[in-house]
């Protein structure tokens, strides 16, 4: 009988029909794709993309150039040189991230003692040069200026696991 | 009629073929379509990670661990981590230990949906792909919203994983493997009975157990030929001893029986997830060894001390006692292990790792003589090979 059933089910093409109908039903499903640039996938409070570096609410710049991020750095991407300002606070005068180096590990901005350096949620920063890659200071804290408002609720939505 | 000796013609398999997963090139001496010599030629993904880590601190490796296989990056920084914490001694608190069992089965899952349907197109079959990305999309939210990372998670520490799970993704990540068990009978119908699928791997590439053992296989290219070794079972780490879930084994150790194992390896595997989730204690989820792990912000920004550790674990790291360890683990591909050798120091002297591919390549003279070339495809398909982790 199984031999009957089997030569019959063989015969019939029982299981590519069955796969066939299968693949069927899935085109009355609802799509799962998204329309990429207009709609976007949804990340975490966590995600680490684009790096930027944060100023206090009144302006000044928080990085005090403590080098923690330059020195855990695994891909030394990461250059900071410094001295001190005309007000005797310590400042960087270069902070430079080579993002062609960056493997987005994320120990920067976990080293950070004042959360300056922070990986923010853009991950949309393709450019058509090497160059424009190689970021400088001025570039990250304009980055910092503009997704401050997304990144200042990250933090906060994820303090207790900090 | 005299036989003549006709030179047998060697083809150049990759590294450019789609079906070389990543930069094999494979030298094939041919005789017609039958394979008589394979000559695997490696080392072009070669990225000396070995000794890149010799001048990282433990902390700065963590990453690269990430990069070997990329298919699978939470199960070798597990065998790291666990190395590390070996040589340190450290306990990983309850927590910490049902987090990193309950990702390691995530990523199981993870590496076997891309390894299943990825070896299915290599057949002819295109639609799987694209019904295991879907799912895979899923998990990797998961990695994200637990790591920051979809891929290169860098999640693992040695005393615990970096940071807690946060609040309501253990409900997401139940409601995802209620879900799922239906997605692999909808693979398994479209797959496991399929005429052209089995034409093309029944009876292909078989290896015997003896064989297996001797080429040094390990997971489900060893439980494909009936072997039931699973570190996971064997030399439980963690708290998989308190798991419940059973080891699939093959019968007749070809390439059908390896796809065949590694489907009921993610049923398995969500029988472990299932048991993380409902037994997840509370509590910390890191050590809380100041020595080894950071304080918590809040704590470093009000103490002293603590801050002090801060800068001390993130510049110079912390100091592994002398000594040396193999500590492998049960990774989706097979027993992935790292020989770590300190010398006191906060960085590692050596750091060796054993890739479960390594070994399944080398091997892929012994399976695909004889074989047809296309079936050799199969072969290669059904060893899961991944450049990051054969290359270093």
């Amino acid at each position: 009988m199984t031999v009957l059933n089997r030569t019959a089910k063989s015969f019939l093409l029982q299981e590519l029909l069955s796969g066939m109908w299968l693949t069927l039903k899935y085109v009355f499903r609802p799509k799962v794709t998204i329309n990429y640039p207009y709609e976007k996938g949804p990340l975490s409070p966590r995600f680490r993309g684009e790096h930027v570096l944060r100023r206090y609410p009144n302006g000044e710049e928080r990085c005090i150039a403590c080098k923690l991020c330059e020195a855990v750095c695994p891909a030394l991407a990461i250059t900071i040189e410094a001295e001190p300002r005309a007000d005797g606070s310590r400042r960087t005068t270069r902070y430079d991230i080579d993002m062609t180096k960056c493997i987005y590990c994320g120990l920067c901005q976990e080293a950070c003692p004042v959360d300056a350096v922070v990986e923010g949620p853009n991950f949309e920063f393709a450019t058509e040069t090497r160059e424009e890659l190689f970021y400088n200071k001025e570039r990250l804290l304009a980055n910092g200026d503009r997704w401050e408002a997304e990144i200042a609720a990250n933090l906060q939505s994820d303090s207790p696991y900090r | 009629m005299a036989e003549t000796l006709i030179k047998p013609l060697t083809v150049n398999f990759g590294p450019q073929h789609p079906a070389a997963h990543g930069v094999l090139r494979m030298v094939m001496e041919m005789d017609g379509e039958v394979v008589r010599r394979i000559d695997p030629h490696i080392g072009l993904l070669h990225r000396g990670t070995e000794k890149l880590i010799e001048y990282k601190t433990y902390l700065q490796a963590i990453p690269y661990f990430d990069r070997l296989d990329y298919v699978s990056p939470m199960a070798q920084e597990h065998a790291f981590v666990l190395a590390i914490e070996k040589l340190l001694g450290v306990e990983v608190p309850a927590r910490g230990q049902y987090i990193r069992v309950l990702f390691d089965e995530i990523t199981r899952i993870l590496n076997h949906l891309l390894n299943i349907p990825a070896y299915a197109m290599d057949v002819g079959a295109v639609t799987p792909f694209l019904w295991a990305f879907e799912q895979r999309e899923l998990l990797m939210e998961f990695y994200e919203r637990a790591s920051g990372a979809r891929m290169h998670a860098n999640y693992y520490r040695p005393g615990g994983v970096h940071q807690d799970l946060p609040a309501g993704m253990l409900d997401d990540i139940w409601a995802w493997t209620e879900q799922f068990p239906k997605v692999v009978d909808d693979l398994e119908e479209l797959l496991t009975e399929n005429r052209i699928f089995k034409q093309r791997l029944v009876d292909i590439g078989v290896v015997s157990a003896e064989d297996a053992i001797a080429w040094g296989f390990t997971g489900p290219m060893l439980r494909a030929s009936g072997v039931p070794w699973d570190l996971r079972k064997a030399q439980p780490y963690l708290v998989y001893d308190k798991m419940d879930f059973d080891i699939p084994v093959g019968k007749n150790g070809d390439c059908y029986d390896r796809y065949l194992v590694r489907m009921e390896e993610m049923r398995q595997s969500l029988k472990i997830m299932h048991q993380c989730i409902q037994n997840m204690p509370g509590g910390p989820a890191t050590s809380v060894d100041r020595k080894v792990t950071p304080p918590p912000r809040s704590e470093m920004k009000r103490s002293m001390e603590a801050l002090i550790h801060h800068f001390k674990l993130y510049t110079e790291g912390f100091h592994v006692p002398a000594g040396e360890t193999y500590t492998a683990i049960e990774a989706p591909k097979g027993e992935f292990g790292v020989y770590l050798i300190s010398d006191g120091s906060n960085k590692p002297y050596r750091c060796k790792i054993r890739a479960p591919g390594f070994a399944h390549l080398q091997a892929m003279e012994f399976c695909s003589k004889g074989y047809m070339l296309a079936d050799s495809v199969a072969i290669l398909g059904s060893m899961d090979i991944v450049f990051g982790e054969v290359d270093r």
